[in-house]
């Protein structure tokens, strides 16, 4: 097997024995980087350079027997929406093109303590406001199974890369479905923890109660060792919870034996696409046959929360967008002669259409005369939401549903009608409105090969029941054994 | 129609800022005047990713202004944001407080030469400071400096109950002077940490719905507040009286044309959006947490006043100068604690120091000298080692240059005449060159003494011990 | 509710964004459609249903009032556009 195709504890297994070195490894992905990126398109900026001379240095300290960490050396790739002290750190607009971050982002802090060696800022939409990577201002990222699909969004770069053996794991940020979604999309797994469970400190904002970093990984065990480095309260964020420290590994069980599962119908509605229903299906029978107690109950709230989702989240993005006025650090318009010049210019010039798109909506749900009848609204809703969710899991331990309605779609395909786009997020959006965890594993492909996913979803600070869960199905399914990326053109 | 027609209503929002030792939402210090973006991190920059952290201290603080100020306190407060651009706010929002604020329905009592009234507070709310511009001389440019934003501030709304300017004034330093016992602000109004809008509408007398009302920003001393009611009354009457209507709108005060400009372009009408941040959680305070402030709070200028005039018997006048500042209020407790002549620290306060302080338009808290200073130089005087009329030296002097009593008459030579035989030869000198003098006294002109003594104190550059010379003289004559 | 041109134009001002003339229609368009499934919230059975901030309960977290330099202020400056004198220089405004 190439070294690329190994997942980390794989890869650490084979350290250990001594198969393989830290400089051997990075040289393999580096490579590999080198030979799909003019296909996948999935990194904004490469530090293959800079990591190989960190390899270099921590492969130095192993051979004068230095004890280090069991992830140092271990490369990953970071979603271009993490602040990285010293690298660029774009949100992949015109706007941060130049923009060098002045610190680092909690989480990367955690990634450096680890002495991991980030190969580069992975490609994503604007800001993260997407669901096919086509927002980029830089370039599209294609779907390794697909190349002419989108791998998803926003953090399509990041599933695409891990996708395409370009890194063994990566950083991503979901606000409304962008971990999962394309992790489904690519055929991996990606979770998006519990909100307040990892430090969103140095994370470019796009609405700050929705936002929460999370992993994209090859398999279920490198998800949790990944949880394990990131997760953690930090004072620097008042909405991170202090639980303790948890070992995620601990929960990589295979015996699920009444494990209550919950299958909200509402979620297998007219607008799924039969394949995905289908192979979900076959997911929940698997669950059985495994010894689960699956139910179908109503959870009658996607469409409510879909509404309340768009309204919440631009109504935060308009304000947290502000901070780019073309002053202190961001693209400022070379025609702006006055002060409102340098404003409208700048920002005009600099944020792309759909950024513009969901600032404008932002502001006028804000605005006086509208704020009662969304934005106040929509807040009353979003406590709905909760309430039935919490309801929810009084019965079922997880809940199942697809995690998109459709598998990859065409580039080009949605990217004209903004509210079809935004349909798409159905599945995903409430599970960040009650701000609980969700992951998104492989269960099939449809026809044309293309992968599809399942995602599993519980209470609050539930990860431990959702790996566990995950992490049963896919020891019984090997999904990876089965299926790869063909880089079709 | 003539000014005595119309009745003015006033409305003040105060913002004070909070003497914490960091800002409000990151641990950046607070200092003044220090280079330019120096006190500076991500948060208070808005770099992205940046959050913010409440500062336990800026919670404190206003609820010990809101308990100070008879307000009731928000057991479930929150903050908002206050979406508007400008490039001193670098977020383009500014974090603040809107339908929750930790304090509101409160009041202050004020007195004018029309007596005591009681001046409503609507809220008293929590927010950070915007950064600075300054004006480039040479490039034609604007220079953004950020040390200021995050500054803690409490931003102080009073009910429109003032009708004058001398109520407008006596509530500004009733206010000032809470603030300052509680140690909450060090008000310093020429750094900017104590600053007023004022609201302003007119309405005929009698007249019981509210007047359109302007709001003027940009005045930096209790003197320009005043200057800029007047102008603005005597504006708003002069439109109304033509025929006109007054536009509610935000105008700058101009110190040196004495004029107000209007402020934002006519096309930007303001919305701020305000919603809840996000970014922090809701402020629940419990009543555990109110007491405790409620019992640290320190003796209230009404109560020292009081005591003032019970324990040293204190003139009314005297009682209320001094209490009208913790600082002032403070030197005369601990000066007299130290030289335990509390008439005479009384005394030079009033007189000497308030004079000084008037003619360098100081405030009392940037008084340069200590109460040990003004002690021991009352002790000097009790002493007889200096008279009363080199301490005004020595007072001036103190202002300048912060070194003990005793020292400053040593370098200056200072130190009282109190040798008899010194004093002899003097008192034998000046009668000798003054004839006619010591005639008009013997023809009994006692004036003609005074003349005489004087003449010694300006040979003696007022070293000579007055009483010693008196009698010396009485006795000399007598011969 | 049907969104005017007027409106259009002023959310975009407030937003500090400059709009073509295309560009008007085209975002009228969008705002108008999404406004349109939006409205769902309207019929959503909240009678009686506090708002929600956020997604979790936290409340009261301060921090203690101690200073904490940041180390690097230069590199908070390294990104501006033009700078001077170690501020961020913009043209003149007048207060």
């Amino acid at each position: 097997m190439e070294i690329t195709e190994l997942t980390v504890h794989e890869l650490q297994e084979k350290i250990k024995n001594k198969e393989l070195t830290i400089k051997e490894i990075n040289e393999a992905y580096i490579k590999r980087i080198k030979e799909k990126e003019p296909d996948v398109q999935a990194f904004i900026t490469e530090l293959t350079e800079q990591g190989l001379e960190q390899a270099q240095k921590i492969q130095n300290k192993i051979d004068n027997g230095e004890k280090l960490g069991e992830l140092a050396g271990i490369p990953i790739g970071i979603k271009d929406m993490i602040c990285t002290k010293g690298i660029k750190t774009t949100a992949a607009s015109k706007m941060l093109e130049n923009f060098v971050a002045p610190y680092d982002a909690t989480v990367m802090e955690k990634i450096n303590a680890e002495e991991m060696i980030n190969l580069g800022k992975l490609n994503m939409d604007e800001f993260a406001m997407g669901g096919s990577t086509e927002y980029s201002y830089f370039k599209k990222t294609r779907n390794p199974w697909d190349l002419s699909r989108v791998p998803g969004g926003s953090s399509g770069g990041s599933a695409a890369a891990v996708a395409a053996n370009m890194v063994p794991w990566a950083l991503g940020t979901d606000t409304g479905g962008s971990i999962r979604q394309p992790a489904s999309f690519c055929g991996i797994v990606g979770l998006k923890p519990t909100y307040g469970l990892v430090s969103r400190y140095g994370v470019i904002a796009f609405a700050s109660s929705l936002d929460q970093v999370g992993v994209f990984t090859k398999d279920v065990q490198d998800c949790a060792m990944l949880l394990n480095v990131i997760a953690g309260h930090d004072e620097k964020d008042t909405t991170s919870v202090d639980i303790g420290k948890k070992d995620y590994t601990k929960s990589l069980q295979k015996n699920i034996e009444g494990l209550k599962i919950g299958v909200p119908k509402e979620f297998y509605g007219d607008g799924i696409n039969p394949e995905v229903k289908e192979s979900l299906n076959n997911a929940i029978l698997q669950y059985k046959e495994m010894g689960a107690q699956v139910e179908e109950f109503s959870l009658d709230i996607a469409q409510y929360a879909l509404a309340t989702y768009y309204i919440i989240a631009c109504a935060e993005a308009s304000s947290n967008l502000g901070r780019y006025d073309g002053i202190r650090y961001t693209y400022r318009s070379k025609e702006a002669k006055s002060l409102k010049e340098i404003y409208k210019k700048s920002r005009s010039e600099a944020f792309g259409a759909e950024v513009k798109r969901r600032i404008i909506l932002g502001t006028y749900v804000l605005s006086s005369g509208y704020y009662d009848a969304y934005y106040k609204r929509a807040q009353q809703v979003r406590t709905l939401v909760m309430n039935q969710f919490n309801e929810a899991f009084e019965k079922y331990d997880i809940i199942i549903t697809p995690t998109s309605p459709t598998v990859a779609f065409k580039i080009g395909e949605k990217s004209s009608n903004p509210m079809e786009m935004y349909l798409s997020d159905i599945c995903t959006v409430s599970i960040n409105i009650a701000g609980l965890p969700g992951i998104s594993i492989p269960c099939g492909v449809d026809k044309e090969g293309m992968p599809i996913g399942m995602q599993l979803v519980s209470k609050r600070f539930g990860e431990e029941t959702i790996i566990k869960a995950a992490y049963a199905y896919e020891q019984k399914t090997k999904f990876r054994e089965k299926y790869k990326p063909t880089f079709k053109k | 129609m003539s000014r005595q027609e119309y009745e003015t209503v006033m409305g003040l929002e105060v913002h004070a800022e909070l003497s914490t030792k960091t800002k409000i939402f990151c641990s950046c210090p607070t200092k003044f005047g220090a280079e330019p973006n120096t006190q500076v991190c991500p948060i208070c920059m808005a770099m992205p990713g940046a959050l913010p952290v409440l500062n336990e201290k800026v919670v404190e603080y206003a609820v010990k202004a809101g308990l100070a100020t008879n307000c009731e306190i928000e057991r479930n407060s929150k903050n908002d944001r206050k979406n508007y651009f400008y490039p001193d706010l670098p977020k383009s929002y500014q974090i603040s407080q809107y339908d929750k604020p930790l304090c509101k329905k409160g009041y202050i009592e004020i007195e004018t030469s029309q007596g005591k009234k009681k001046i409503g507070i609507t809220r008293i709310h929590i927010e950070e400071d915007a950064g600075k511009l300054n004006h480039d001389e040479f490039g034609g440019g604007s220079l953004v400096d950020l040390n200021r934003a995050g500054v803690p501030l409490i931003e102080i709304v009073s009910e429109p109950d003032l009708r004058t300017t001398e109520e407008v004034d006596a509530y500004l330093k009733k206010l000032k002077s809470i603030l300052e016992y509680i140690e909450v602000s060090d008000c310093k109004m020429q750094e900017g940490s104590f600053r007023a809008d004022v609201n302003v509408s007119i309405r005929k007398k009698g007249e019981t719905k509210l007047g359109t009302r302007t709001e003027m920003k940009n005045m930096n001393s209790f003197r320009s507040i005043i200057r800029a009611i007047n102008y603005e009354i005597e504006r708003q009457i002069e439109v109304v009286d033509k025929g006109g209507i007054i536009e509610q709108e935000t105008l700058r005060w101009d110190e040196v044309s004495g004029k107000t400009f209007s402020m934002r372009d006519k096309e930007d009408a303001q919305d701020y959006r305000y919603f809840p941040e996000p970014d922090l959680l809701t402020i629940n305070l419990s009543e555990e947490y109110i007491n405790n402030i409620k019992k640290s709070l320190p003796e209230m200028p009404e109560s020292r006043k009081q005591r003032y005039l019970e324990e040293y018997k204190l003139s009314e006048k005297d009682a209320g100068i001094l209490t009208s500042s913790k600082y002032l209020s403070d030197l005369f407790e601990k000066a007299s604690e130290v030289c335990g002549n509390y008439r005479a620290v009384n005394n030079w306060i009033i007189s000497d120091i308030s004079r000084i302080l008037n003619e360098k338009e100081m405030e009392a808290s940037e008084i340069p000298f200590t109460a040990e200073h003004l002690g021991h130089l009352v002790k000097l005087i009790d002493k007889g080692t200096i008279s009363s009329s080199i301490g005004k030296k020595v007072v001036e002097e103190l202002f300048e240059n912060q070194k003990e009593p005793e020292e400053i008459i040593k370098e200056k030579g200072w130190i009282q005449i109190s040798d008899e035989g010194a004093i002899k030869e003097i008192v034998q000198k000046i009668i000798e060159s003054n004839p006619q003098s010591v005639m008009d006294y013997k023809a009994g002109k006692d004036r003609a003494l005074g003349f005489l003594v004087g003449q010694a104190m300006k040979e003696t550059k007022g070293k000579a011990n007055p009483q010693m010379l008196n009698k010396m003289f009485a006795e000399e004559l007598k011969k | 509710m049907q969104v005017s041109k007027e409106e259009i134009l002023h959310i975009a001002n407030l937003a500090q964004l400059e709009l073509k003339e295309d560009e008007i229609e085209k975002y009228m368009l969008h705002l108008q459609d999404i406004l349109n499934f939006a409205n769902i919230v309207k019929n959503a059975p909240v009678e009686g249903l506090d708002i929600t901030v956020g997604a979790n309960e936290l409340k009261n977290v301060f921090r203690k009032d101690e200073v904490k330099q940041f180390e690097d202020t230069n590199s908070l400056l390294q990104n501006a556009p033009t700078q001077e004198q170690n501020m961020f220089k913009i043209p003149k405004v007048i207060n």
